[in-house]
């Protein structure tokens, strides 16, 4: 009996996380082990819950804008968009055109940025350091144009009910012109770098399969669905903020793999920078705010909006009683609902892919956990 | 065949190392030199809150209207405003701010109308105690000031 110590087993459950750096943030799985192989994950969350829903019962509509930047922090703005988004469907007022269009600039630079941290981290986690200072060299382009725009780089608060607060500021589509010149260039320099790597091919191809079924079984939405093969983009599907002007491509993979995220993700940044192209060339003269009561007061009644975050479908539910506070937000994560399907995807690989796994989620734990 | 030579002579690993090495030359370095080389911020950045004066008289421009305290989400914004008998007006006394619960959203500055509290571009907020980021009258109206490092 004294013989026998817990290194004989043949299963082994060994935690990873909280504090790893590969779980981009405070993930913590649970992974059970037969050698290398991988017998089954599970998650815990909540190490960064803040209680986000929460306090939105206790703040006015225009005070919680703020807070919901904090959710998925590397995509604040698309954050702002669909909250104010769903404000707006609930007071029934619509932004007028110039802030529309350019809310889908800010938002585009921003689906951009977020790509680019997903890229860096994703391939540092990996094996490959080079991309994480190439790609956050082009995203302090992007934040500062953010801090010129709205003052702030990270948590913009960019977008207020009802339309913008500020203007845009001497030099804004000069600077948004130049980095889309500067920056279409440099997606086909990491494509250089990485595409052709064999070490990072190897590492990514059939790792995490996910099959357009299963996707649509865990409600798994963003690139990771249309990597499966699955065109399906809340832009295109039921545009709103006037995403139907524009001329993009949905990018689509066949396979489902964690090489195909990576494909689908790089040409989905082309996209982008190509909608905002375009944006800038149609930028309407007129008011940025449309007319909204200082005190915001929605009708009694019920409002959801999703929109097409980096990650997936964002969604905010909003539930107005008449006073001055909602009576209930509740956010639909899209981090969140694509993590359930950790376990379907990490199921039989090795311990080294499940890194590889979770990086090609992109979850953003303020908003696995808000 | 060819794929074998490829490997062969690591070309897939030189390409990717052509990539880096373009970036060497000194030009391309982007890192800022920090403290000694201080950051330029925008015009329109959120940061350290500032109680502004008249230039002119050097009198407060804040009528203690309370729409600031009232505009926080966090309510760190504390106004003290005593009626003054002759001119039958509040006037300011005591504003308090506290920094450690802000996080500078800027509706504050947005609710003002007299443009009299500004996040303006300092960003140096740090403090040896928790009650040096509660921030007084005094405080505000002068602004941080931050040790300017030379090397």
């Amino acid at each position: 009996m004294a013989d026998s110590t817990f290194l004989d087993s043949t299963e082994l459950v060994l935690n990873m996380g909280p504090q790893h750096p590969s779980t981009h943030g405070v993930l913590r799985v649970i992974v059970k082990l037969d050698g290398e192989r991988v017998l089954g994950t599970e998650c815990v969350i909540g190490y960064l819950h803040r209680g986000l829903e929460k306090i939105a019962e206790h703040r006015t509509y225009q005070m919680y804008a703020p807070y919901v930047d904090r959710a998925d922090y590397v995509a604040s703005v698309s954050n702002g968009l669909g909250y104010c988004l769903a404000v707006e469907k609930l007071l029934s007022v619509e932004a007028p055109p110039r802030a529309q269009v350019i809310r889908i600039i800010l938002t585009e630079l921003n689906r951009i940025s977020s790509h680019l941290v997903w890229l860096g981290t994703h391939c540092l986690d990996i094996g490959a350091i080079t991309p994480l200072f190439y790609t956050f060299r082009e995203r302090e382009y992007i934040m500062d144009i953010y801090e010129k725009y709205c003052g702030a780089r990270l948590t913009t608060h960019a977008f207020r009910i009802g339309g913008l607060q500020y203007e845009l500021y001497d030099g804004f589509e000069q600077e948004c012109r130049a980095f889309c010149d500067l920056f279409l260039p440099r997606v086909d320099e990491y494509e250089e770098l990485l595409t052709g790597n064999r070490i990072l091919v190897g590492r990514m191809r059939n790792v995490g399969v996910l099959t357009g079924e299963d996707c649509k079984a865990y409600g798994v939405t963003g690139p990771i669905l249309r990597a499966a093969g699955v065109k399906w983009d809340l832009r295109k599907a039921q545009p709103y903020s006037g995403y139907e002007q524009f001329d993009f491509e949905i990018p689509t993979g066949q396979n489902g793999d964690t090489f195909d995220r990576y494909v689908v993700r790089m040409e989905e940044m082309r996209q982008s920078a190509r909608i905002v192209q375009q944006a800038l060339e149609r930028i309407p003269d007129g008011p940025i705010m449309a007319k909204v009561p200082k005190v915001i007061k929605p009708p009694v009644g019920e409002a959801y909006v999703s929109i097409e975050a980096p990650k997936g479908e964002l969604g905010y539910f909003i539930v107005s009683d008449g006073s001055t506070q909602p009576y209930r937000v509740r956010i639909r994560p899209p981090s969140f609902v694509n993590l359930q399907a950790l376990d379907k995807m990490a199921r039989g690989s090795l311990v080294a892919d499940l890194v590889a796994i979770i990086g090609t989620i992109d979850i953003v734990l303020g908003e696995v956990d808000r | 065949m060819r794929k074998l030579l490829r490997s062969v002579f690591f070309v897939d690993l030189l390409e990717g190392l052509w990539v880096t090495f373009r970036h060497q030359p000194p030009r391309n370095i982007v890192t800022e030199q920090y403290p000694a080389e201080r950051p330029k911020v925008a015009e329109r950045y959120r940061g350290a809150p500032r109680l502004n004066n008249n230039p002119e008289t050097g009198e407060t421009l804040c009528i203690a209207c309370n729409l600031c305290a009232l505009a926080c989400p966090e309510t760190l914004i504390v106004v003290g405003s005593e009626r003054n008998e002759k001119t039958r007006r509040k006037e300011l006394t005591t504003f308090t701010y506290d920094t450690s619960r802000c996080m500078f959203c800027g509706l504050c500055e947005d609710a003002c109308p007299v443009d009299a509290l500004e996040l303006t571009q300092d960003f140096e907020l740090a403090s040896y105690t928790r009650e040096g980021a509660i921030w007084d009258r005094e405080m505000l109206e002068e602004g941080p000031k931050p040790t300017h490092y030379k090397y």
